[in-house]
């Protein structure tokens, strides 16, 4: 059986341009699940235009919740809680969901017995048709747990339907940052293109995704997106590639053209004649390391 | 006063509008909480006088007096101890431990588990000319934010102004940002991205309870999508920022036109406060 070889983009820094390049890729890339991993922001729909197949609800952490008639207002939990999560207001105790940690430690201690575990829906995930393949995406709800589980699953599913349909590739978008949702988005990738802009604030950030991936043993290489802002950090960062021993992929030049593509729906590769081939260049040295 | 600035989308200009806005008050901090990826000291390059090194308990079991009964590892939630009895052995992940003191407390064996502390991260203070500068650093590969960013907020001072530049996104790092602001700005940029995930942090902010207001980044009088929306929701406007090359070539070398700024962004400051 063939392996499935995944293709994943981030950048450390936000507004690099990872989902403008993942959705190009995805027109270049014939044979692969499309994963909007970015569950907090995911922007990919807006040029992948999927049609919704399967929609699936997502349980996140469980949150305590506090008996009244139970609660005797000792307030040994919220002497325990160590997320800060236990409010008392005029005596009453209460859990606040946003900030439980789920840990258990309050119901375990509570003497009334007061405290139950109660599930929540913290997101929802969908299988889609998209013109460009089958996506698999997510949406988390605004102020949950962004804990990196609702990426684990989306991608998970990705690798099935690839198993099930006879799938080669998977082509993922990631998230800004460095914690744990971008832990989960590079987890078991074969590939990490780093996308970066030639500022002080790009190279800050690539240096400390760089450091991530290499954490975790993952193979990345750089792009940098709109690089003749500043040819300078442009070849600072071509330089720390070299140091690093870290494929340099390619530039993409700056062209007002992309958010013209983009407020028309419409592909950086294909609408924007300054773009094409650069990002064709980048896409097959990208797949070369595949 | 608290002013978190937020976003939804990330490279809006969170940092950007953050510093502007430290530079133009009186009596200003700037609290760069995107531990994840700090930025801010880029742009108003402190003079760091203080590193405190964040650190949260983890358990260390002594195996010698430890019974492996297992109860610390069936309390576990987060599956961070694993009790092998057969062969006597404990086994700690500690990327997957959240700190939360269960088994310790669940530990029947006195001293078998006890707790010490890991370093998770860093708190710079410190300043640059008249503000005063935080900053947390989340250590690479550690999973969460938010111990931090609680951490981090501590060292704020009532009295004065401080600016919460937050990480990007509307998830539970941004909710420990903004959660006791005062005021919310949310950056955004008039693209269908910044839109859509404008939308996202709105919803969030009004699950908070929060005051806010709209600052338009990169804005471009052809791309009225922003505008328009603002105007459908009743969502005021605090300020356009114009796109211009030359404005993202200074930034791209780690500076910002703090001068020609101040005055505007004074402006900013004080329609928010006449707002509270």
């Amino acid at each position: 059986m063939k392996k499935i070889k995944e293709l994943v983009i981030i950048s450390g820094k936000g507004g690099t341009g990872k989902t403008t390049l993942t959705s190009s890729f995805a027109y270049l890339m014939k044979n692969k699940i499309i994963v909007d991993a970015d569950a907090d922001a995911a922007d990919m729909f807006i040029l992948m235009k999927p049609k919704v197949k399967a929609e699936h609800k997502f349980k996140g952490k469980a949150v305590a919740v506090i008996d009244q008639k139970k609660c005797s207002s000792c307030g040994v939990c919220k002497k325990l809680c160590r997320f800060d999560a236990i409010n008392v207001i005029d005596g009453k105790y209460s859990v606040n969901p946003v900030k439980c940690d789920s840990c258990t430690l309050c119901q375990i201690a509570c003497p009334e017995n007061a405290i139950e575990m109660e599930d929540q829906i913290s997101g929802e995930w969908f299988e889609s048709e998209t013109p460009y393949g089958t996506m698999v995406h997510a949406r988390l709800t605004p102020g949950a747990e962004n804990s990196g589980n609702l990426v684990t699953m989306v991608k998970h599913r990705a690798h099935i339907l690839s198993e099930e349909n006879g799938i080669d590739y998977i082509l993922v978008d990631g998230s800004p940052g460095v914690g744990c949702p971008v832990i989960s988005t590079i987890s078991g990738a074969n590939f990490v293109v780093i996308v970066t802009e030639p500022t002080q604030s790009g190279i800050h950030d690539l240096r400390r995704v760089k450091k991530l991936c290499d954490s975790f043993k993952i193979n990345s290489g750089v792009v940098v997106n709109k690089y003749d802002l500043n040819k300078d950090i442009t070849n600072s960062i071509k330089q720390f590639a070299e140091d690093e021993e870290m494929p340099f992929l390619g530039l993409v030049p700056f062209d007002r053209c992309a958010i013209e593509a983009l407020v028309n729906e419409k592909l950086a590769v294909e609408y924007c004649d300054n773009l094409k081939q650069p990002i064709k260049d980048i896409f097959d040295k990208a797949v070369e390391k595949l | 006063m608290k002013i978190a600035v937020a976003s939804g989308k990330g490279g809006t200009g969170k940092t950007t509008i953050s510093t502007l806005l430290a530079y133009a008050g009186e009596d200003m901090q700037y609290v760069d909480c995107d531990v994840e990826e700090p930025n801010g000291r880029i742009f108003l390059k402190p003079n760091i006088e203080e590193t405190l090194e964040y650190t949260e308990l983890v358990p260390k079991v002594n195996e010698d007096i430890c019974t492996f009964c297992g109860k610390c590892s069936d309390a576990c939630v987060y599956r961070a101890l694993v009790v092998v009895g057969a062969v006597k052995k404990t086994m700690f992940f500690s990327e997957l431990c959240h700190s939360c003191g269960v088994c310790k407390y669940v530990c029947p064996v006195e001293n078998a588990l006890i707790e010490v502390p890991k370093i998770k991260g860093k708190i710079n203070i410190g300043k640059s000319g008249r503000i005063d500068f935080l900053e947390g650093v989340l250590n690479i590969g550690e999973a969460s934010a938010v111990p931090l960013i609680r951490g981090l907020k501590k060292y704020i001072s009532d009295e004065k102004t401080a600016i919460l530049d937050s990480p990007p996104g509307t998830s539970c790092p941004v909710v420990e940002t903004a959660e006791d602001a005062d005021f919310i700005v949310l950056v955004t940029e008039p693209t269908p991205f910044g839109l859509n995930d404008l939308k996202l942090a709105v919803e969030l902010t009004k699950d908070l309870k929060k005051p806010f207001g709209i600052i338009i980044n990169k804005y471009d009088e052809d791309l009225r999508l922003i505008d328009d929306y603002a105007e459908r929701e009743k969502i005021d406007i605090l300020y356009r920022l114009k796109f211009s090359k030359e404005f993202a070539k200074v930034y791209s070398s780690g500076n910002l036109p703090f001068g020609s700024l101040k005055s505007d962004f004074k402006n900013i400051l004080y329609k928010i406060k006449s707002q509270l």
